[in-house]
């Protein structure tokens, strides 16, 4: 088997440089790759565009990038819940792109199926459509009009996973699965680091959400703080 | 007149035995705690959740198990996890039944707009316009007015728009109203103790009026 495995976040974050494209797993705080930005933290690049479904939380996340002004440009569905982020946007210094979640994550799909477009309804008729071709199409019985949208094309992509083998196959735990299985396909180099590291042979093939081909890099995390952003409970 | 509850509680009542759900943030949430007993309905949760299940007891949340909200939640039994791309594809693919969701305003086409108000709120859409492209059925739970009393059942967004004429029902602390697919919202329920004037005072956009309204039962 191929061995897929770096020391730790800096040597496998070691080629970012400045002005990299970078795709970045998670949902809210859920299954981000805490290590390696981390590691971008410390590293100082700058002029980072960022794809990921949100921009974190002001002092956790792909927050701490925004913190230290090191992302030009932010890819997102959602970005409610940062402070510093809107501020940002809002005086100009950071270029902010808000797509469909939807077709955010089928933009991951698509590059790591190798098809070059894809076609959804999401943004028909809203400034989501502005500059992009619109088909009609006929489909199962449905007229509609479907908004052209292109694969990602990113120089890197980070993900996080629960378990991962020294070969790159990837098991994600519960909903820090989110983008990260589509995100790892989308890389042209993808970094993942796991809670657990296993030796080849010790996760079950049936069980594998991410084949190791689209893994290039692997690693156990030094640490995981794992924060929550809404502590929803009831009393027993 | 309806608080938040109210609306959840009549919404509660759209909700058919073996639905596929998915709610939206804010009132869409509550109306899991009023569907009847007796109705099973299984909630997606477009972050990767079907069978998504109440909030865990205290001391048992989980850091990897989250709602679209963000909120800690459980599982229930016969619940699936997935990922972005397959959930939005159940999604497109109009596998859930029945989508409800919050709204700033809508239309008397069915066009809404719930994400951004320019210059003062840019949060995102998050998965509000798949949802909306593609959904067979949305219910929307609104307020009538907003804080300053003008109606957000408008002839035509003024809000940039999340989708175009695709809601077909509205829950709001005044009324319920059907969306008509020649334009026009008409009116089906009055809440408790509203009458029809303040109703028709309450939505700047077409109201139809057809006989007899009657109060909502909840």
């Amino acid at each position: 088997m191929i061995n897929r495995v770096v020391k730790n976040a800096e040597e496998a974050t070691k080629d970012i440089k400045d002005n990299a494209t970078l795709l970045v797993g998670g949902f809210g705080l859920c299954g981000i790759p805490e290590n390696c930005i981390a590691a971008l933290v410390k590293k100082g690049i700058k002029g980072l565009t960022c794809i990921s479904n949100n921009a974190g939380v002001d002092d956790f996340g792909l927050g701490l990038l925004l913190q230290n002004k090191q992302i030009k440009k932010m890819v997102a569905s959602y970005v409610g819940e940062n402070a510093e982020f809107e501020r940002q946007m809002l005086s100009g210094e950071l270029e902010v792109e808000l797509i469909p979640q939807g077709t955010l994550a089928t933009r991951c799909l698509a590059a790591g199926y190798g098809m070059p477009v894809i076609y959804t309804p999401a943004g028909v008729g809203t400034e989501v459509a502005i500059g992009k071709p619109v088909r009609t199409f006929t489909y199962n019985g449905q007229t509609k009009e479907y908004l052209e949208e292109k694969a990602f094309e990113a120089d890197f992509a980070i993900v996080k996973a629960w378990k991962g083998d020294t070969a790159g196959n990837l098991v994600f735990r519960y909903t820090a699965r989110n983008f990260n299985p589509m995100i790892a396909m989308a890389g042209k180099i993808t970094i993942a680091e796991v809670e657990e590291l296993v030796e080849v042979g010790e996760l079950d093939p049936n069980q594998i959400h991410t084949p190791g081909i689209y893994v290039h890099r692997i690693f156990k995390g030094e640490k995981y703080e794992k924060r929550i952003e809404q502590v929803t409970v009831r009393k027993k | 007149m309806l608080d938040k509850n109210g609306i959840a509680k009549r919404i509660a009542r759209e909700v058919k035995d073996g639905m596929y759900v998915n709610l939206g943030i804010g009132i869409p949430t509550l109306v899991a705690n009023y569907i009847p007993e007796g109705v099973n309905v299984v909630l997606q949760s477009e972050n990767g959740i079907l069978g998504m299940g109440p909030f865990p007891f205290e001391g048992e949340e989980d850091a990897d198990l989250i709602n679209a909200g963000k909120q800690t939640v459980t599982l229930l039994p016969g619940s699936s996890i997935f990922d972005s791309a397959t959930s939005f594809g159940m999604i497109r693919a109009q596998k859930v039944d029945l989508t409800i969701l919050g709204a700033m305003e809508v239309s008397e086409h069915g066009d809404i707009a719930n994400w951004k108000i320019p210059g003062k709120m840019v949060k995102g859409m998050g998965g509000a316009m798949d949802l909306v492209a593609s959904a067979k059925n949305i219910i929307v739970a609104m307020q009538h007015v907003n804080k300053a009393g003008e109606s957000k059942l408008l002839p035509k967004c003024e809000l940039p728009l999340t989708g175009i004429k695709c809601v077909k029902r509205i829950v709001t602390e005044l009324a319920v109203l059907e969306v008509m697919s020649e334009g026009g919202f008409r009116l089906l329920e009055r809440a408790p103790g509203v009458s029809v004037e303040q109703i028709k005072n309450a939505t700047a956009g077409k109201l139809i009026v057809e006989g007899e309204i009657p109060e909502m039962s909840l």
